[in-house]
């Protein structure tokens, strides 16, 4: 019954994980590490490195990594569609209810005011992983502690992405190469 | 033709999600950005605005927000199909990487070349959201709209500064548009009786409500 164990508990992760990734991070942790034991903290922490490491959200990914550790592919499969499951329902009945009723006065009111909010809130992650990328490791925005390689990468995607009009997917592998380059660059140097 | 056009739309909303979320380093407000250069910019599948409710409703509703972003367009585009399509796009990419990640962990954490890559690339992210928001945020200062502009300042001090749960921003701006909203009728009303228009509300039809 392990399958429908992993399928629960990460229905639960996805139901009740708010505001995306780092939020729902001590939610998995209680499931997978307190409740089922099916990983051990240190373990837990990897698993956080791995997700920040590469694409996709934190519950996707630790659904996969938790599924194929446990049960095989098999669990990696039933625990990401538990994961999904409630996303699915949820967004597609609001979805489903926006374009139904979104001509009525009310709801033009309450979305007219939510959406300078959103541009906030995307612009506000846009800051955090800007900060985050130039003063790693430091607890003050210093600058001395400042990688200003990385200022510079991000100054050039900027102009890459508004005056040349590059697709954001080449502008982000391009400045990963550029940090690539610029350390093996300093190392020569050095 | 009708059918052509919706398996054709179908295989786009597949590529796009698949594509994007193999490349969604960053965390979710990525790959909503990513959509809305594809979606909104590129194709015109989708209004700015309705782009903007539509993440307003991914980020209120559980779950990742990739997850959510890529259901709530995918149903938009092409209904439950559309959905379907599109989770499984953004779930792919994901699972692949993760299950080779798991039997080569050590190896991948020590790779230099891949930590410095990753490092830079997170610049490059920061870069393709201030773009986006850019646009966005210079589209609702054109519109001199006074709230909108304080309520995307408040939000972002909320948001960034104070650190609260974007649930709790999302309800009270939401209500905000309801009393500015109120506001506004009231006033209007007061200036239709010193005019002394008879007929109140011509535009109101039961029928209108109702369309697609």
């Amino acid at each position: 019954m392990i399958y429908l164990q992993l399928f629960l508990s990460f229905f639960q992760i996805g139901l009740f994980s708010f505001g995306g990734g780092y939020a729902a991070m001590p939610l998995i942790q209680g499931q997978i590490v307190k409740i089922h034991g099916w990983m051990t903290m240190s373990e837990f922490t990897d698993l956080i490195t791995i997700s920040q490491m590469t694409p996709g959200p934190i519950a996707v990914n630790s659904a996969t990594f938790v599924g194929l550790r446990v049960a095989g592919y098999a669990g990696a499969a039933i625990a990401t569609l538990g994961c999904i499951l409630p996303s699915c329902i949820i967004v597609t009945v609001i979805v489903r209810l926006y374009l139904k009723y979104r001509k009525q006065d009310v709801l033009q009111e309450i979305l007219g005011g939510i959406r300078p909010a959103v541009v906030a809130m995307i612009a506000s992650a846009g800051v955090s992983i800007f900060v985050t990328a130039v003063w790693t490791g430091i607890d003050m925005i210093s600058l001395a502690g400042t990688k200003w390689n990385l200022v510079v990468i991000f100054a050039v995607s900027v102009v890459l992405l508004r005056k040349f009009k590059l697709n954001p997917v080449w502008v982000m592998l391009l400045s990963g190469a550029m940090q690539v380059l610029c350390e093996v660059g300093t190392f020569l140097l050095s | 033709m009708e059918k052509e056009k919706k398996s054709t739309a179908l295989l786009k909303i597949f590529i796009t999600t698949l594509y994007l979320s193999t490349f969604t380093f960053g965390g979710g407000y990525v790959i909503v950005s990513l959509m809305k250069k594809k979606f909104v910019d590129e194709t015109h599948w989708i209004e700015q605005d309705e782009m903007l409710d539509l993440v307003a409703i991914a980020q209120s509703s559980p779950g990742p927000i990739a997850v959510n972003g890529s259901i709530a367009v995918g149903y938009k585009l092409c209904g439950i199909a559309g959905a379907l399509v599109a989770i499984v796009g953004t779930i792919i990419p994901p699972f692949v990487i993760i299950s080779i990640i798991s039997y080569c962990y050590s190896a991948f954490r020590s790779n230099w070349v891949i930590s410095e890559m990753l490092e830079g690339m997170q610049a490059g992210v920061a870069a393709v959201i201030a773009s986006v928001t850019y646009d966005m945020g210079a589209d609702i200062v054109k519109q001199k709209d006074d709230l909108g502009i304080l309520i995307m300042i408040a939000a972002f001090v909320a948001s960034y500064i104070l650190e609260i749960n974007v649930v709790f921003i999302v309800i009270v701006c939401g209500l905000v548009g309801v009393c500015r909203g109120q506001l506004e009728k009231r006033r209007g009303r007061g200036h239709k009786k010193t005019e002394d228009t008879s007929d109140e509300n011509p535009e109101k039809h039961p029928d209108k409500g109702g369309m697609e």
